[in-house]
């Protein structure tokens, strides 16, 4: 498959790469040492229209080509994979609306979206439910023209500083998935029995926000519900097909800015009289390093492309562009504090953060363990 | 020893624990700040397998712990057991062996790092003594050791360093504020500066221009300590990995059996190059290769093992304070000190097409 960028989507990266190298770029460590949520990134993101990259035009977005939005996820992760996040879920917040909305709930919702003016978040994982979301507990039980929501969220990202929340739960607890649907609660900050408490002390991506989700009998009106009642897990799963790549170009933007940071010193760095970069063991690690970088850009290109055509092959690419870009960036990253031996452990330099901010490519979105089942399991059955 | 760790080991590894010197003080009064020591000056007298079994126990728990007395027991102490005349070994073999004093070994530089010889700090001889200046970079307990073996140069080339036993109290001797490091944060990694440090001549460890063999042989010898805390590391992870995977068995659901093996295969196999290196060192053998081995090897085993126990724990391991992540930070430092894991490979491979 030839995937390529076009000129819009070009000058898109090119544009991107910029604002990442100038604006972002120098926040990242700071970001990670205070573990702040930077809300000057989001201005950032309000003022140059980044926001629009995911959401179609007929919404405020620009033309909400996966690819478009994933190149632009990459350049941001190279310098700073917080940030990178938020631009992803953005996306991921507003994809099952995009996904399985009605016309009316998309006009209403998504140009707020689009434009930035609120912050979106997607709330599927429980404490009992990672892996098996199809075993979540949160209930939305119907009562006339609204739901009552009771329930418990972890691990969600931008749950304690969005206004926007897609949200699961079971109509029907005597099932699994099928017993799960899908709502948007609106004005979250402000939602009668909703609390959201930030989780502090994570090993990497320090500065997202991350929170555990409280729902005490929150009340959700009929017209916010997101397709029909057990439409949920349906709707969960269409919306990985296109989260998946969204994470994996993270993963490659963070592998991506490790290997050019390792490159750089190498060249710079000299031990025995001449650069490191000259001596085999260094030269062997940043191939393998460049070629497995590449090969997971190839994937996450594909995949990409695949949710733009609209293709059923989706889910069996995203799942291996996301196992293959986090597994990558894992390596890379290790690899890059190699590079830099000592100089590379300690946190006057970047590569660290980005070791630790790899880690969590592995495991949200679908662990790489799950990748593997799904993908096993299209070859295989199960 | 366990016990006596495990309560502290927690404080260790959020770098809010006592002071490494305090750690030695415990081990110490457990009998194990000197157990390479003879019995004759305080010591032990133990083996090498004595050592690495102690230092796995400890890394188990905490690998901050570990390398502290590691370094203590192994480069820290080791060089003067081997090399150090009967006068030096009864000055410090002693208060290093009862853990009253803390020691370090001080070889790298900011230009020297896997090109330890390129080191700059000077010695100039000066009448009885010898005048160090110079500085040396990411020494582990700098700023709280007692005692340091510093490598310096008394002539040009790589002949012409030499090997000296330096009083942290000395006057001159000073050290950096600990550098923030992804993991080990219960270990103090600092700048060790030394200026116009006047050190008895009969301080120097050897003849001058030993300095090379005493380097190289604290090497051999220190990568069978760094193996053993590796050892300690990945079993650590597996231990946290093994705990969750029995609880979800029992609860019925799916467990990553495939890296769960082989997550036990590594670290069992690091186990046993790191007994086969200790056995020689023990029986009087060169083990410069099998040292080399178990070092590459095991180090290299805690890395993979401490990520892939992040993700069988996951999501709770990804909580900085998680077992699992405190060692996903601590192991990575393995695959660097004692010499990367790249000149491990130049070493061995050395040895492989010279035969």
């Amino acid at each position: 498959m030839d995937v390529r960028l076009n000129e819009e989507q070009i000058a898109i990266r090119d544009t991107v790469r910029d604002i990442a190298r100038e604006k972002i770029a120098p926040r990242a460590a700071d970001i990670d040492r205070t573990g702040e949520f930077p809300w000057d990134i989001v201005e950032l993101y309000r003022k140059h229209d980044l926001f629009a990259l995911p959401f179609p035009s007929e919404y405020g977005g620009l033309s909400g080509s996966a690819l478009t939005l994933n190149v632009a996820i990459e350049e941001i992760a190279k310098v700073c994979a917080t940030s990178a996040l938020i631009l992803a879920v953005q996306a991921l917040g507003g994809y099952a609306l995009m996904i399985a909305g009605t016309d009316e709930q998309k006009a209403r919702l998504l140009p707020d979206l689009a434009s930035g003016a609120k912050l979106c978040a997607y709330a599927l994982s429980e404490p009992g439910a990672g892996s098996d979301p199809a075993g979540m507990v949160t209930r939305a039980d119907r009562h006339g023209d609204e739901y009552v929501i009771t329930g418990s969220k972890i691990w969600i990202t931008a749950g304690g500083v969005a206004d926007t929340i897609t949200v699961f739960a079971k109509t029907d607890t005597t099932q699994r998935a099928r017993g799960v649907s899908a709502f948007v609660i609106e004005d979250a900050r402000h939602l009668k029995g909703f609390t959201a408490t930030t989780i502090h002390g994570k090993l990497g991506i320090r500065g997202s926000n991350t929170a555990e989700l409280h729902f005490d009998e929150v009340v959700v009106p009929a017209a916010n519900r997101i397709g029909e009642e057990g439409d949920g897990f349906r709707i969960a799963m269409k919306v990985l097909d296109r989260s998946r790549p969204g994470v994996a170009s993270q993963a490659l933007g963070i592998a991506q800015g490790a290997l050019d940071y390792a490159v750089g010193y190498a060249k710079e760095r000299k031990q025995f009289g001449k650069a490191i970069a000259e001596f085999q063991g260094i030269q062997f690690m940043v191939a393998d390093m460049e070629a497995q970088t590449a090969a997971a850009r190839a994937m996450v290109y594909m995949a990409s492309q695949l949710i733009d055509d609209k293709s059923p092959d989706v889910g069996h690419f995203a799942a291996i562009a996301k196992l293959l870009a986090a597994d990558t960036a894992m390596k890379v990253t290790t690899d890059a504090v190699q590079i830099l031996g000592g100089y590379g452990y300690v946190n006057e330099y970047p590569v660290e953060r980005m070791m630790r901010d790899a880690k969590i490519t592995q495991i949200y979105e679908g662990t790489s363990q799950i990748q593997r089942v799904v993908i096993a399991r299209d070859l295989l059955g199960s | 020893m366990q016990d006596a760790v495990a309560p502290i080991a927690p404080a260790m590894a959020r770098g809010a624990g006592p002071h490494p010197k305090r750690l030695v003080e415990s081990a110490g009064e457990a009998g194990l700040a000197g157990i390479l020591t003879s019995p004759e000056y305080g010591g032990a007298g133990g083996t090498h397998r004595d050592f690495i079994e102690f230092i796995e126990a400890v890394a188990r728990a905490d690998a901050s712990s570990a390398v502290i007395l590691d370094v203590h027991l192994s480069v820290g102490t080791e060089p003067l057991i081997v090399f150090g005349n009967a006068d030096q070994k009864s000055r410090y073999l002693p208060k290093l062996a009862s853990g009253e004093w803390l020691a370090a070994f001080a070889l790298t530089e900011p230009a020297g790092g896997s090109d330890a010889l390129a080191l700059q700090t000077k010695a100039d001889r000066d009448g009885d003594a010898y005048v160090l200046n110079g500085s040396k970079a990411f020494i582990t307990s700098a700023g709280d050791a007692d005692l340091y073996i510093v490598m310096a140069r008394t002539e040009s080339g790589t002949r012409g360093v030499s090997a000296f036993l330096v009083e942290g109290a000395w006057p001159g001797v000073s050290a950096g504020v600990p550098l923030a490091k992804m993991g080990l944060h219960g270990s103090w990694t600092a700048e060790l500066v030394l200026q116009g440090v006047r050190v008895p001549a009969a301080n120097r460890l050897g003849d001058e221009g030993f300095g090379f063999t005493v380097a190289m042989s604290a090497l051999d010898s220190g990568r069978v300590g760094i193996s053993a805390q590796a050892v300690g590391i990945a079993q650590g992870a597996l231990d946290a990995a093994v705990g969750v995977a029995r609880s979800r068995r029992d609860a019925g659901l799916d467990v990553d059996r495939t890296t769960l093996a082989d997550m036990e295969m590594r670290t069992a196999a690091a186990r046993e190059l790191t007994r086969h290196a200790a056995s020689l060192v023990d029986a009087g053998q060169r083990v410069t290769l099998d040292a080399s081995i178990a070092k590459l090897y095991a180090t290299d085993t805690c890395v993979a093992v401490a990520q892939a126990a992040v993700d069988l724990c996951a999501p709770d391991s990804c909580a900085d304070d998680h077992p699992a992540a405190v060692r996903f930070r601590d192991a990575k430092a393995c695959q660097i000190y004692e010499g990367t894991n790249q000149i491990q490979r130049v070493v061995i491979a050395r040895h492989v097409l010279n035969g």
